[in-house]
């Protein structure tokens, strides 16, 4: 096995963990293929010592080596016993970053094992291959791997829409994935245009990703498409299926507005390099908007920089906010938040219908399509909504969750094609969830799960970059799906919000810059001390149990629960009962 | 009365503030001896009163009228576009001179009949009594006791009379030492620590200049220190910054030179003074007033402000004031130059991290009583109550009301109140409708006979003191949690959206969990008291024998027993748990209500929308 050659040091003695906030740990640390663990020494009756780190290697974003250790072995040498020089100079300290924002320090006694550690954990964290990773050797006793897998097939959503209006097809044109690599094998398209347009359109856009329906909405029937940018190029081409494909999308009377995530400038500029967008010319009936978000590197560095703001707890006030400003972070989530309440707006208040495109159509298309749904639709509120939201709008659309979360914010490692749009979204969800907090079914910790699964996971729900490379890697036949562990009753319940409420309006938030907040139980999560936060919120959860539910159950029940809740668990949620 | 010209002005609109496209109401407007009243069209209320407005500001005349801005202390701004010119002249005028009464007999106080009897009103200004207040803290005791220098304010006119004084300090030691403190305001016990023996004490600064000496004074903080008799060594902490201090001394004045005075340790801890206060809070309203804001200038705006970082270095002090009496038993002398602006948000913070008696509903009334009305916090001067320096107006209090609202964030449990307390407190301190802040010390306001013309604001508190209850307290949290230590790294503190925007709606989340709380504990003690009831006409029947509902005894818990819930009568007369969807009411959840509805008039323009980069942010800004 590949793995084993990585492996150096298998396993070392009195290890100490230390981790911000709480006492150090001593303990025997094993290196697996895919885990660290780092189980506390057995009490003197010869029991098994427990379990206090079960960390999955995937999660460590950079291993930093401290020679701190060194300097003291050297002033140690001169006035200390010998027995003390020796245990001095072989003492290490590697510090794990790891992707969810945690930090751990472990204290290796012999410098050559802590540098075995180090590398290995180094390169067992980088193995890029996709069938190496967790998901395909983690098998749970209590879960079966088909389960959770079909749970939100883009038929049953079709299907809604079929019930509501005949203006739509399910087409399966792509289901071998000729015409669009990263769409998946069925997508709604109008009625009125036959697969032979859907081909020809397709060249005519980035990647083959031509107009689909993203979201019908039912209150007034105006839908909203998405796509890629057209390939109109410095001759100005133009493709009468693309034109034929959008005109079929507006049936007949209305107009549509085109959402364009790029400033007009950056639109006019991708002409040159084979793109552009869709001049008023040749798309009649559609206005042309520019919300420009952005994506790719710059937002890559703008998590960067939160990131390195949040962890430097000595910084003075002004510091502070000047790092968070210049982080942009907030300026990024406003610009999503904004650009989704403008599609929503076009649909609910203009009746309009919109297409949604930025270059590639995978990135901030999906951002603002995803978020537009959660505001405009109720359904997408609940647990089940969002997870079949996700599942629709993020990984079956295509959108490249390999390469954009291979690192996170600590890595240094050469950045590829990171960014972390989708953890944009989840900030702006959580924003939505505190302006609205009774009208999200889920709560911030189900956010947290996602975020952490984005970028390390024992399920196979976020692998790969589009639905043809889960299927070549037979990512649904090899590992567990997420959803399947979420929707277990245990685990369902942890993730519910209390205070839900179904609501059928339209939640339209404020995007002022005082309404905006710093997510800060996810950036914040492993730097400050959250427990009166936390029992605060088992407090609410327990007058809201006690109050609705006060026959089932007893109240002082409900706060046990409630507590344990709150005390997160270090090792990463779901690991912790594998074996 | 003699100023109010014009009294009804109709068509006059209210354009919201926010709105990049001026959006606005149209209605009425009343101008009564003290409210300014705006009826729009759907009869919807505006009340703002007279001593509220700060500023008032005549913009230049537009095509829609004549615009006028009024700002207020409590942060509401209001813009109104007057139709005629000669209305809004006479409308300007007439709020100029109300806002800014020349006398005392002018403010709302005096006026304000809540139509109470007399008894009630004076059972109302004896409801904090500070000699009860000292006496819960433990003194008098073997150490301190109540001294008379000052029955009839003869050396200190802005103290109390009755101050309280290490027992080894005579009134020779006493006069000495007030003769050479700035005001005279020598220095006296603030807060009793019982259980550490420690104290806090305040004062102004020394007279020190570069050299002077008073052994008076150096008597007076020796006693304070062998008061304590954990710990002789005490802390001296002065609350300005070091230049500031050193400044001083060119004037005579100065701080204490440690070697001139026995077992003292000093301290600066660099807050700065009114001046700078008043300017950062300047900046920071116009930040947040800034139509069309970006994140990033919001963010860059409120660094520039500062204000936070004043509001990080008060709570600051406060932790090394609390942590120096609960962790090193130490007496602490907290001073700043005249003691009562810095030195009053210093003592009352430090005493709320250590006693959580100041964080129920009451204590915090003491707490104000104490360090800030009998102490001397010159309220009229610093809100300005009458038409006076505008260089004497400083946000001192309001300081200290978001240091608390700091905390209760922190600390959800640790508070009987909540912000809206917070809110209402600062409402009424500018709102000069009860007597309790008016003027700027215990004498002036003995001769205003508050007391005889005037209501007190905390029975009408305590009256309401529903809408303040924080439903997530905890009072077992308090006894576990003595000492409140509260993380100040800088993450922790945010702009406070409800005081800076309370009247903005459209900012606020749109759904309150604390009224859904509310609302829902309030269901449940309506449902125990039923059920209370229930069970004792349950016992009733089971008394007559021709009525045996139930063979097991009825048990007093709550949620209810199995045995009751299967038992008919509970089924027939128990009200069904209520529909809690009504109360998970919805504010403004329609685009009307929201600033980004506005660019839609954009979308309708039958050009093509090129949008640059920046009109775009702008545009959704707004």
């Amino acid at each position: 096995m590949e793995f084993a050659e990585l492996i150096k040091t298998a396993k070392v003695e009195n290890v100490q963990l230390s981790y911000s906030g709480l006492p150090p740990i001593k303990g025997t640390l094993c290196i697996t293929s895919h885990h660290l663990l780092l189980s506390s020494q057995p009490g003197g009756n010869g029991e098994q010592g427990t379990v206090e780190l079960w960390l999955l290697i995937r999660n460590v974003d950079a291993v930093e080596k401290s020679v701190q250790n060194l300097s003291w072995y050297q002033t140690s040498r001169t006035n200390s016993s010998h027995q003390d020089t020796r245990v001095a100079s072989s003492l290490g300290t590697i510090t794990l970053k790891c992707k969810d924002l945690k930090v751990l320090q472990l204290e290796i006694p012999g410098m050559e094992e802590c540098l075995n550690i180090a590398s290995s954990t180094e390169a067992l964290s980088s193995v890029d291959s996709v069938m190496m990773m967790y998901p395909f050797f983690y098998r749970p006793q209590s879960m079966k791997l088909k389960d959770g897998w079909q749970l939100y097939p883009l038929q049953y959503f079709y299907e809604q829409i079929a019930s509501e209006t005949g203006a739509w097809r399910l087409s399966c044109a792509n289901g071998d994935f000729t015409i669009c690599s990263s769409y998946p094998p069925a997508v709604i398209v109008p009625a009125t245009v036959d697969d032979n347009i859907l081909k020809k359109a397709a060249r005519f856009r980035q990647g083959g990703r031509f107009p689909v329906l993203s979201y019908y909405h039912k209150k007034n029937g105006t839908v909203m498409l998405r796509s890629s940018q057209p390939l109109i190029g410095p001759n100005r081409k133009r493709c009468q299926e693309d034109e034929v494909l959008l005109s079929a999308a507006l049936d007949g009377g209305g107009r549509g507005f085109i959402i364009d995530t790029r400033s007009a400038q950056a639109a006019k500029q991708a002409r040159m390099m084979g793109g552009g967008t869709e001049p008023t010319s040749s798309y009649p009936r559609w206005k042309r908007l520019h919300r420009p978000l952005e994506r790719g590197r710059p937002l890559q560095e703008s998590f960067i920089k939160l990131v390195e703001a949040c962890n430097d707890t000595s910084l003075s006030m002004d510091r502070w906010l000047s790092k968070l400003e210049s982080s942009k972070w907030l300026a990024h989530v406003k610009g999503a938040l904004s650009a989704a309440c403008l599609t929503a707006q076009c649909m609910e208040r203009e009746e309009a219908c919109v297409l949604v495109h930025g270059a590639e159509g995978t990135d901030t298309t999906l951002l603002v399509t995803a978020l537009a749904q959660v505001i405009l639709d109720p359904d997408c509120r609940t647990l089940a909504g969002f997870q079949g939201l996700l599942e629709r709008e993020w990984i079956e659309a295509g959108h490249p969750f390999h390469f954009r979360y291979a690192h996170s914010a600590y890595s240094h490692a050469r950045l590829k094609q990171e960014a972390p749009i989708f953890l944009l979204f989840l900030d702006c969800v959580w924003q939505l969830g505190r302006q609205f907090p009774f009208s999200l079914q889920f709560s911030e910790r189900l956010l947290l799960v996602l975020f952490e699964h984005t970028y390390a996971s024992c399920y196979g729900t976020f692998l790969c970059n589009s639905e043809k490379e889960r299927r070549l890697c037979k990512v649904k036949e090899k590992t567990h799906s997420l959803w399947a562990w979420l929707n277990q009753p245990s685990e369902r319940k942890k993730h519910l919000n209390p205070l839900y409420a179904y609501n059928a309006l339209v939640i339209w938030p404020s995007v002022e810059p005082q309404s905006l907040q710093l997510w800060q139980g996810l950036f914040l999560r492993w730097i400050r001390s959250s427990q009166y936060l936390d029992e605060a919120w088992a407090e609410i959860q327990r007058l809201v149990t006690s109050c609705e539910d006060a026959p089932e159950e007893s109240s002082g029940c409900t706060l046990c629960h409630s507590q344990l809740d709150a005390a997160y668990p270090l090792t990463i949620a779901g690991t912790a009962n594998e074996g | 009365m003699e100023h109010i010209r014009t009294t009804k002005v109709e068509q006059v609109k209210l354009i919201d503030r926010f709105s990049t496209s001026n959006k606005s109401l149209t209605g009425t407007l009343y101008l009564t001896a003290t409210h300014l009243l705006f009826i729009d069209s759907s009869q919807k209320e505006t009340w703002i009163l007279h001593h509220h407005i700060a500023a008032v500001e005549k913009l230049a005349l537009t095509t829609s009228g004549c615009p006028l801005v009024i700002q207020c202390k409590n942060f509401r701004v209001v813009h109104f576009i007057v139709p005629r010119e000669r209305d809004c002249h006479d409308i300007y005028n007439s709020l100029l001179q109300l806002s800014k009464p020349a006398s005392y007999d002018e403010l709302y106080a005096f006026s304000y009949n809540p139509k109470q009897n007399e008894s009630k009103r004076l059972q109302g200004w004896q409801l904090i009594d500070l000699a009860e207040e000292y006496k819960r803290m433990g003194v008098p005791n073997s150490n301190w006791q109540l001294s008379d220098a000052n029955r009839d304010y003869e050396i200190c006119e802005s103290y109390p009379r009755e101050l309280y004084v290490p027992r080894t300090a005579s009134k020779p030691v006493i006069v000495g030492s007030s003769k050479f403190r700035s005001k005279g305001r020598f220095p006296v016990l603030s807060y009793y620590h019982r259980d550490k023996e420690a104290a806090i004490c305040r004062c102004s600064q020394p007279l020190s200049g570069f050299s002077a000496r008073c052994l008076e004074d150096e008597n007076m903080l020796h006693a304070i220190s062998i008061a304590n008799p954990a710990r002789h060594c005490m802390y001296v902490m002065d609350t300005r910054p070091k230049l500031n201090a050193m400044a001083n001394r060119a004037a005579g004045k100065g701080y204490e030179n440690e070697d001139n005075y026995a077992n003292i340790r000093f301290q600066f801890v660099g807050i700065e003074n009114i001046h700078v206060m008043r300017s950062s809070l300047q900046k920071l309203l116009e930040v947040s007033g800034t139509k069309a804001l970006s994140v990033n200038s919001f963010l860059s705006g409120l660094e520039n402000s500062g204000w936070l970082r004043h509001i990080k270095a008060i709570l600051d002090a406060a932790i090394i004031l609390a942590k120096a009496i609960a962790v090193e038993n130490a007496t602490v002398l907290v001073h700043c130059s005249d003691g009562w602006d810095r030195t009053s948000q210093v003592c009352s913070l430090g005493s709320l991290l250590l006693d959580s008696y100041y964080r129920t509903i009451k204590g915090f009334m003491v707490l104000i009583e104490k360090d800030w009305i009998s102490f001397g916090h010159k309220f009229s001067d610093r809100c300005g109550q009458l038409d006076g320096d505008p260089k004497e107006i400083s946000p001192v209090f309001t300081q200290f009301l978001e240091g608390v609202w700091h905390l209760t964030e922190q600390f959800p449990q640790a508070f009987e109140y909540n912000e809206a307390f917070l809110l209402q407190i600062h409402e009424h301190v500018h709102s000069c409708q009860f007597g309790n802040f008016l003027g700027n010390c215990q004498k002036e306001r003995e001769e205003l006979k508050l007391k005889e013309k005037t209501y007190s604001l905390w029975p009408f508190l305590l009256d309401e003191q529903k809408k303040y209850l924080n439903p997530l307290y905890n009072r077992d949290f308090s006894q576990k949690l003595v000492l409140l230590e509260p993380n100040t790294v800088s993450f922790n503190f945010k702009f406070w959206r409800n005081m800076y925007h309370q009247f903005d709606r459209s900012m606020h989340p749109r759904q309150s969990v604390f009224n859904l709380i509310m609302t829902m504990s309030e269901q449940n003690k309506q449902l125990e008291k039923d059920f209370k009831e229930l069970e004792a006409k349950m016992k009733q029947r089971n008394r007559q024998p021709e009525e045996l509902l139930t063979k097991e005894p009825l048990q007093s818990v709550y949620p209810v027993s199995p045995a009751l819930r299967n038992s008919p009568c509970f089924k027939k007369e128990t009200p069904l748990l209520p529909m809690n969807d009504s109360i998970r009411t919805i504010e403004g959840s329609n685009t009307a209500d929201n600033r980004y509805s506005e660019y839609m008039e954009e979308l309708s323009k039958a050009e093509p929308a090129v949008v640059s980069l920046e009109y775009g942010v702008a545009r959704m800004t707004c």
